[in-house]
């Protein structure tokens, strides 16, 4: 299932570049390496070769031990047995860092870039740039070679900026100069698309690509396997701390790449866009807004006006910018609109203010878990009920219900499958697919009318997506009204309804699934409805 | 992004969670409860430093001067578990007191001269506490000023006003109506240490069975979840520095009412030994995370500390010095076991 959007590339793979190629060295490698943390193991017996000039996918569920690899492949743990060989050479000792830098380089998930500093310093930190040894900061020649950096690669970014102003895309830019600049030529990427839009990703794409042409070897980590079938040579499979299945990636079926994720029984719609068949009668309407316009950093909406109805997943796609999450974030409250109403139930709701929108009986799953989605030192139980607070406690005095909290907590739980040791486990210590279980959880509890919903399936494993998906396409059933903020074509299969927003607007309706995805990527995308009419003629 | 062993889940996922996890519990307590036996090492050092330490007076007497401190420490607590500060109660714990009295007390010791009731100086006390609190609330939370720089300038300026107000005298001969708290006792024991447990036990309850004392833990720990969870977030911020500093104003009356008068250097300094035995006893300055119970040991053991000090003939010019040695000592404890979070 290749992404087959009208404007990306998708067949710009070179000769040369293919692993096994004559020539092609190794960059990084892991024999036999194998990790235990406590009673657990995290690593069995794992051997995973990375070579120049490709770009080597690693996929897994959550908890699979990806992460544990990187930290093994990157010098912040050493394996228990078993070798780690960079460059050909056997690994530095973990202290020194400076060797490990020169050699690999992790862009992870969260950006490692210092806001307040330029790109030049960013890319330079903590290196001399006056000479070996030296202490004293030449910043013309920290400029100059920053800049030649960005020039050898094709990245196109003033290094004269503030990191701080730099888009999410930019700054992976300026870690992966950093990267290249001190030497490395093994590049671990961890879900380098997971805040990307789609254009950026393309970008991204194309980077990538220019890498591997350029002699870098890149370990790809990705939950999007159509991302692996686009960019990626050859393909790791991590299960349960082993690797069940490597090869080349024209060689392994997708399905044949999620059985082996998931093990037994792939779940049912892995990547795949599924619409809803059936789909019960539609109630009265829950949630009207009108002529909503706001300004925004984020995406500015302008006199945007949409309906949804008791028992219906209205989708609202959109690129990041495009306005679709302020739409969300306004209806909630989290920012104030500056013209137009929200109407919750028939009644309008105040602007700008959370508490009382969310009373009216709506439900948010907010866009950024760690931002906003729980508290990570309190536990499980005290997250899934923190919006319903006053219902567990006497009205009068106050007082917390624990059996109540741990009775609606087990309930939610259950729901969707939340996996952890105990009700009381902090949230900070589960994976990220259940975190946001929890979160959906925490939404959920109020039974709310109305469910807000922002990409609610961002860098979490596949069988969490599914968890996710199907709790909420139940709730829509049990006749919940339901808004889906999403740019994940796969979280759309929930949806009874598609709106589409270009640039604070919207750009296009489709009313019934199943949805076409090449017109639906024309109309994300911007191109004029007629352009993207034709695109999709036999849809 | 290190996976760790707590990050590894068992496969069968919707199966029933434990409700308990007793093995979770003990550790919290256990953490709670660090600082037991370097208390009991401290006392028995205490002991070998001064017989008289062993004595029922030194006792009531390390207990009472710890109650003043111990209702500043309920207060930072507070604000501390919902990722703020305020220097400025130590401004408050000597204005708040100094105000009342001054109203009460007779112009030849130092008071205005209208002799008010001592029912209204303790009114104003109380008054003057709720009203800077809801002012440092409302411009550190609604008007966003950083609460370090913002508090500072409070508590420089209230403490000014402490000093400029009388020309630096001390308001004494005061009702025994106003200084009750500090003076009275209850089966032998001062009332100020039993308000001042009280007010432990009523916040620690508060904190862990109240809906609004759950919410400060969520505030503390993400504020933004919070927000999103329909939690009236500024509301109780606000309303928690109010509380603080009506207990700061409440600590001064108490010691007031210890040493029967008011000076115009009451307070000053004390908020370092009150951050002290917050963060000992286990208070996040990042918010979130901390206990009562935790606090309290801290506040023990700052006391016992400051009275063993006296007992011991040090100097009293070394005693600051000793007093931040010994701080340092205790933080790095705490840090070894494990109570001190930063």
């Amino acid at each position: 299932m290749q992404g087959n959007s009208p404007g990306g590339p998708a067949d710009g793979r070179l000769p040369g570049a293919r692993s096994g190629e004559v020539g092609a060295e190794t960059v990084g490698e892991a024999e036999a390496v194998f990790k235990t943390f406590g009673e657990t193991k995290a690593l069995i017996d794992v051997s995973l070769r990375v070579l120049s000039g490709e770009c080597h996918g690693l996929v897994g569920r959550n908890g699979a031990g990806k992460s544990t690899l990187v930290t093994l492949l990157t010098g912040l743990a050493r394996p228990d047995r078993g070798t780690i060989r960079l460059a050909q050479l056997p690994a530095p000792s973990l202290s020194d860092r400076g060797a490990w830098l020169a050699r690999v380089a992790c862009v992870y998930q969260r950006s490692m870039v210092v806001p307040p500093l330029t790109v030049a310093e960013n890319v330079f930190l903590n290196r001399p740039t006056n000479g070996e040894g030296s202490p004293i900061v030449n910043w013309r020649r920290m400029r100059e070679r920053a800049h030649d950096v960005m020039l050898e690669w094709g990245f196109d970014i003033d290094v004269d900026q503030e990191a701080g102003r730099l888009t999410v895309e930019q700054r992976q830019i300026v870690e992966i100069a950093r990267a290249l600049s001190i030497g490395a030529r093994f590049l671990i990427l961890d879900e380098p698309t997971s805040s990307l839009e789609k254009a950026a990703v393309e970008r991204l794409f194309e980077r990538v690509k220019r890498l591997r042409d350029g002699g870098v070897g890149v370990l790809y980590i990705s939950h999007h396997l159509e991302e692996i079938y686009e960019i990626c040579d050859r393909v790791s499979v991590l299960r349960d701390g082993e690797l069940v299945l490597s090869g080349n990636v024209g060689d392994i079926s997708q399905q044949n790449l999620v059985a082996a994720m998931v093990g037994s029984a792939p779940p049912r719609h892995a990547g795949e866009i599924e619409a809803v068949s059936k789909q019960g009668a539609l109630g009265e309407y829950r949630l009207k807004v009108t002529n909503l316009s706001v300004s925004s950093r984020s995406g500015s909406v302008a006199e945007l006006s949409l309906e949804v109805r008791a028992g219906e997943c209205l989708g609202l796609v959109g690129l990041e910018g495009s306005g679709s999450s302020t739409v969300a974030d306004a209806i909630v409250g989290l920012v104030k609109p500056f013209a137009g109403t929200v109407e919750v139930n028939g009644k309008s709701v105040p602007r700008g203010k959370v508490d009382a929108v969310l009373r009216r009986g709506v439900g948010y799953v907010p866009q950024d878990r760690h931002a906003r989605g729980f508290a990570p030192q309190l536990g499980v139980g005290e997250n899934l009920t923190l919006a319903i607070l006053e219902r567990i406690s006497n009205p009068v005095i106050g007082i917390v219900s624990f059996k109540e909290r741990d009775r609606i907590a087990q309930e939610q739980a259950q729901k969707l499958q939340i996996v952890a040791r105990s009700l009381q486990q902090p949230v900070a210590s589960l994976s990220g697919g259940n975190q946001q279980k929890v979160v959906v959880g925490r939404a959920l509890a109020p039974n709310p009318s109305v469910l807000v919903v922002v990409n609610p399936t961002v860098g979490v494993d596949v069988a969490s997506k599914e968890a996710l998906l199907d709790a909420v396409g139940r709730a829509r059933d049990e006749g919940m009204a339901v808004l889906l903020v999403s740019d994940d074509f796969e979280d759309l299969r929930i949806c009874t309804r598609l709106l589409v927003m270009v640039r604070g607007r919207i750009a296009r309706e489709f009313d019934r699934p199943p949805w076409d995805r090449q017109r639906l990527i024309a109309a994300v995308e911007g191109l004029e409805p007629a352009a993207a009419a034709m695109m999709g003629s036999d849809g | 992004m290190a996976e760790t062993a707590a990050d590894r889940e068992p496969a069968a996922a919707g199966a029933r969670i434990a409700g308990r996890d007793w093995r979770l519990v003990v550790i919290n307590w256990f953490r709670e409860l660090t600082l037991v036996p370097v208390i009991i090492v401290l006392m028995i050092a205490g002991a070998i430093v001064n017989s008289v330490f062993f004595t029922t007076s030194n006792l009531i007497n390390v207990a009472q001067g710890g109650a003043d401190l111990g209702m500043v420490v309920v207060a930072e607590s507070l604000i501390l578990l919902t990722g703020k500060f305020d220097i400025s109660l130590q401004g408050t714990f000597g204005l708040a007191p100094l105000l009342g009295a001054w109203l009460i007390a007779p112009r030849l010791s130092s008071g205005l001269g209208t002799e008010w009731s001592p029912w209204v100086g303790l009114l104003i006390v109380l008054g003057v506490g709720l009203l800077v609190g809801a002012f440092n609330g409302f411009l550190v939370i609604k008007a966003n000023f950083n609460a370090f720089i913002f508090t500072l300038a409070m508590s420089i300026l209230l403490t000014g006003l402490q000093l400029g107000w009388l020309g630096g005298q001390t308001v004494y001969n005061l009702p025994s109506a106003f200084i009750y708290l500090g003076s009275e006792s209850w089966f032998g024991v001062p009332v100020s240490v039993w308000v001042t447990v009280a007010t432990f036990v009523v916040a620690a309850l508060f904190l862990r069975y109240h809906r609004i004392g759950r919410a400060m833990y969520a505030i503390g720990g993400n504020l933004e979840a919070a927000r999103a969870a329909g939690i009236k977030v500024d509301r109780i911020r606000i309303g928690v520095f109010m509380v603080a500093s009506l207990l700061a104003a409440v600590g001064g009356l108490m010691q007031a009412g210890r040493v029967t008068a008011v000076t115009a250097g009451q307070g000053s300094n004390l908020i370092f030994g009150v951050f002290a035995a917050a963060v000992i006893g286990g208070i996040s300055l990042e918010g979130g995370r901390g206990r009562m119970m935790g606090a309290l040991t801290g506040v023990i053991l700052l006391s016992l500390v400051t009275n063993i000090l006296t007992l011991s003939n040090i100097s009293s010019t070394w005693i600051d010095a000793v007093d931040g040695a010994i701080i340092l000592i205790a933080l790095g404890l705490a840090r070894l076991i494990g109570t001190e979070r930063t």
